[in-house]
């Protein structure tokens, strides 16, 4: 079943190397909020950010902004899955 | 008579289907990381100051090497596949030789990384490291654990390359392909190449129960048809890399920067 | 019937069409899925036959105090290979590998799958799979007498083949894996012209949401094993409680992927189900929509309860309470679908044929099962009766009572247009009655015992239970009587019996509408669909047959 709204939406070369310093930025964040002795916040600063750099990643170097729709539920899809996994394992482990 | 289009082995070519799989392939790579990250999450909840401590020990400055490596590899393969959406075959295979490259520094730093610590006598089952605290050797554990998983992923990553590479620089290939159901309807018939003013290049004998297929293979030129599958393996392989790189993006912080 | 483009005149079926290779390599080297699908069902059956010799040994020993046949240590290698090969490769692969990999393309309109040489390698890593544990039985220090679960500590300590065996599962996992992963790209990229996803047949919806769950939960398993294998070689640590390790943790992860995997398990089936019934029951099928939204339902929810298999482990209260509620939620897509199912027979025009007989059947034993899991799933209850005989009775009950059974049906509905030929139905029938009379004596002894305190996977018995044992044993002996004269009035049937017409049952989705078997590509021309796919005429009018 192929669609002629299926054409891939090409991204310059400009955008990939833009995507790439604002990754060395937040790699450079990262190491700096290390530093920063932040106890107990430093380990969801440094999920948080490297969320953030996922996404980059996902979104820009995978295509996934360009993508239909279905690409974009199906990550959800997996991410959700994994959360669940994760959080209810948790309420055994925190609770013990 | 005029059946030849139909005769030819129907190719089924479909990037998007391909692209599905690619991305279903990679949700169960995220699935199987995501349990060793739950067990990290768990071993981490259970021995916090061993962790700090554990992370302490490991090289940050090689880690954030490696981090920047990984990084520019997967600009270097976006920018692979970028090349192959514009028909830039040179410049496509320029990029995937870098990322290549990158990828072999990666392993040689984790070479030299894992090499210090093994010589220091920390690596699993070892009497050295059943001295430390239980959380040491829950951390190391799974330090090698995640980051050897990681790297194997790294040299699969290269071998794809490597046949990417292949693909990209082959340069003969099968133009017609009639398998033996396609040669049912010609058996008692001779197959005629001609060009196209009519003029006979070749006649095959009688086709036969004896003959099980027939190719035609073009050499020199890579088509159309080819290099479009190519940008869409380019593309397979290039996803295949991001989450290689997305995995590490997590791995660095939570075994590098949670020294204390 | 379905109004489709082009009726199928007598033509070549695609065991007849001539490929590149000839004799067996034309079979092992076939990207067909039609071939790819016999292949898988003739080494499932075969694995599934070699199970069953096990379980009927099992039995035996059980059968009077003390040492019947065999020592404790080689009973111990029996149950845990029967779980292996039952559980990885019959049950799993199952209903998706061997009918869903003939029927899927066929029934969605198209010519084969979306990677055609994928599903190839789907079947060759489970050869491989087979073969490394075969050779876990053989070799070394022989085969793991862990169980199934492969449970830590002990699996990191005993000396027998863990580590092969676990490899083994590794590798068919990843069969798994690709054979959902194949059939879900399938789904979203083929279905032919006019068949919108809610007009897709409800087998496929079935194989949907299976495909779903086999590429999101096999890969922890994947990593729990791997991290076995790793503790065994190298000494990891992460299970071991001597280096802080913790054992519940194996189970968490261990049981995070197989309770998903028993909805790998049934939903299958219950989709064949689904087909069955409307079949004969000559009306479409009541709720459609339901019966598609609740297999993904189960699927989803199917993810949130597998603590409900460690109550007694050790793991915090606040998660059994959680994981207890969540169990009963599961139920509830079940049992919509039971409705529906009995709702589509209510006052349709029943033709009690083979396949309907051993479908309905389904309906009956998997209720049983499935209630008996809600006393499982109760925490107060579940403290009584875990790890007794009464968790065998239950499992048996869903996964053989259930998806055992309606495999059987999909062997007596499908068979025909696979093989081209019918069996004898009067047999069938027979066959059926042997196999309910002996699978009930088997197996609700089993609850009994376990109500009374019979523990699972022990070699021997108190003698307050020997008369129930003795009882089960008689029923396994009447079971294996079912499935012997059912499998050669099969075989028989399909070897030699009369050649079948191209829709000897009244089927109305697409593939009774090509050859039987069906040729090599499925359909001269690619149909366009316009009816939903259980388009039955009323009956007042013509009845098409």
């Amino acid at each position: 079943m192929e669609k002629p709204q299926e054409k891939y939406q090409l991204m310059g070369y400009g955008t990939y190397v833009m995507i790439w310093l604002a990754l060395l930025l937040l790699t450079g964040l990262t190491v700096t909020v290390a530093g920063l002795n932040l106890k107990n916040v430093a380990i969801f600063a440094a999920i948080l950010i490297a969320g953030f750099k996922s996404t980059l990643v996902m979104n820009y170097f995978m295509h996934l902004k360009y993508e239909a729709p279905l690409f974009r539920n199906m990550v959800y899809i997996a991410i959700f899955t994994l959360a669940i996994i994760i959080g209810l394992t948790f309420t055994d482990i925190s609770f013990r | 008579m005029d059946h030849g289009a139909e005769f030819a082995l129907e190719k089924h070519f479909d990037p998007i289907g391909a692209r599905i799989g690619m991305w279903l392939f990679l949700f169960t790579e995220l699935l199987l990381f995501g349990g060793l990250f739950l067990l990290y999450a768990i071993y981490l909840n259970k021995h916090p100051e061993d962790f700090h401590y554990a992370s302490s020990q490991l090289n940050q400055f090689i880690g954030a090497m490696n981090t920047i490596i990984l990084l520019t590899s997967s600009l270097t393969m976006a920018l692979a596949v970028g090349a192959m959406h514009r028909h830039s075959r040179k410049l496509a295979l320029f990029f995937l030789i870098l990322t290549f490259l990158l990828a072999a520094g990666f392993l040689v730093n984790k070479y030299f990384e894992w090499g210090a610590k093994i010589h220091h006598g920390i690596y699993p089952g070892s009497e050295e490291l059943l001295q430390h605290p239980q959380g040491e050797i829950l951390f190391y554990g799974l330090y090698y654990t995640m980051t050897g998983l990681h790297g194997l992923h790294v040299v699969v990553g290269m071998v794809v390359m490597g046949f990417l590479f292949y693909f990209s620089v082959k340069k003969s290939h099968k133009a017609v392909s009639l398998q033996p159901h396609f040669l049912q309807p010609l058996l008692g018939k001779k197959l005629k190449l001609t060009d196209s003013k009519g003029t006979k290049i070749w006649e095959s004998e009688e086709i036969s129960d004896q003959i099980s297929g027939v190719e035609v293979i073009l050499k020199g030129k890579q088509p159309e048809d080819k290099f479009a599958s190519n940008t869409v393996k380019f593309e397979n392989a290039g996803l295949y890399w991001h989450l290689v790189d997305i995995i590490w993006i997590f791995l660095f912080p939570l075994f590098y920067l949670i020294a204390m | 019937m379905a109004s489709v483009a082009g009726t199928v005149p007598m033509e070549k079926s695609f065991y007849e069409e001539k490929g590149r290779h000839s004799g067996l390599l034309a079979w092992l080297l076939s990207t067909d899925h039609k071939r790819i699908g016999i292949m898988y069902l003739i080494s499932m059956t075969t694995f599934f036959l070699v199970g069953v010799a096990i379980g009927v040994l099992m039995r035996l020993e059980l059968i009077s105090p003390g040492e019947t046949i065999m020592g404790a240590q080689t009973y111990n290698s029996l149950f845990t290979l029967h779980g292996v090969i039952m559980i990885f490769l019959f049950i799993i692969p199952g209903i998706p590998a061997a009918f869903g990999n003939f029927f899927l393309p066929l029934q969605i309109g198209a010519k084969d799958v979306a990677f055609p040489r994928l599903n190839l390698l789907s079947y060759w890593l489970y050869l491989i799979g087979v073969t490394i544990a075969l050779s876990s039985l053989f070799t070394g220090p022989g085969p793991a007498d862990t169980g199934w679960t492969f449970y830590a500590p002990y699996s990191l300590r005993t000396g027998t083949n863990v580590t092969l065996a676990v490899l083994a599962a590794f590798v068919l996992g990843f069969s798994s894996i690709l054979t959902g992963l194949n059939f879900i790209t399938t789904m979203h990229r083929m279905r032919a012209p006019g068949m919108t996803f809610f007009k897709m047949p409800l087998f496929c919806w079935s194989l949907y949401a299976t495909g779903w769950i086999q590429i999101l939960a096999t890969p922890i398993l994947g990593i729990t094993l791997a991290l076995v294998m790793v503790e065994r070689l190298i000494g990891v640590g992460v299970f071991d409680p001597v280096k802080g390790g913790d054992p519940v943790l194996y189970q968490h992860l261990f049981w995070i992927y197989s309770h998903p995997a028993v909805y790998i398990m049934v939903l299958p089936a219950m989709g064949v189900l689904t087909e069955i019934i409307p079949t004969f029951a000559r009306r479409t099928i009541f709720g459609y929509k339901a019966i598609a939204f609740s297999s993904m339902a189960i699927a989803f929810v199917g993810y949130l309860v597998w603590g409900h298999h460690m109550f007694t482990s050790g793991i915090s209260d606040t998660s059994r309470m959680a994981f207890s509620f969540l169990t009963f939620l599961v139920a509830i897509p079940s049992a919509i679908k039971v409705f529906n199912w009995l709702a589509t027979l209510y006052k349709g025009s029943i033709d009690m044929q083979p396949p309907f007989l051993y479908g309905i059947t389904f309906i009956i034993l998997f209720s049983i099962g499935g209630l008996t899991g809600l006393i499982l799933g109760s925490l107060a209850t579940d403290i009584h009766v875990h790890d007794t005989y009464f968790v065998v009775a239950h499992f048996h009950y869903v996964m053989f009572g259930g998806t055992g059974f309606v495999f059987f049906a999909a062997l007596h509905y499908l068979g025909p247009k696979m093989f081209g030929r019918m069996y004898n139905k009067k047999v069938a029938y027979i066959a059926w009655v042997f196999l309910f009379i002996g699978f009930n004596a088997l197996y609700f002894t089993m609850f009994i015992l376990g109500y009374k305190g019979m523990p699972r996977r022990y070699y021997d018995a108190l003698p307050e239970f020997h008369t129930l044992h003795v009882i089960a044993t008689v029923g396994s002996w009447i079971l294996v009587t079912g499935i012997i004269i059912m499998f050669v009035n099969l075989y028989r049937g399909f070897r030699h019996g009369e050649k079948a017409g191209i829709n000897p049952w009244g089927g109305t989705t697409l593939e009774w509408t090509v050859g039987t078997p069906p040729p090599l590509e499925n359909f001269h021309e690619i149909p366009t669909v316009v009816h939903e796919p259980y388009y039955h005429p009323r009956n007042e009018n013509e009845e098409e047959k």
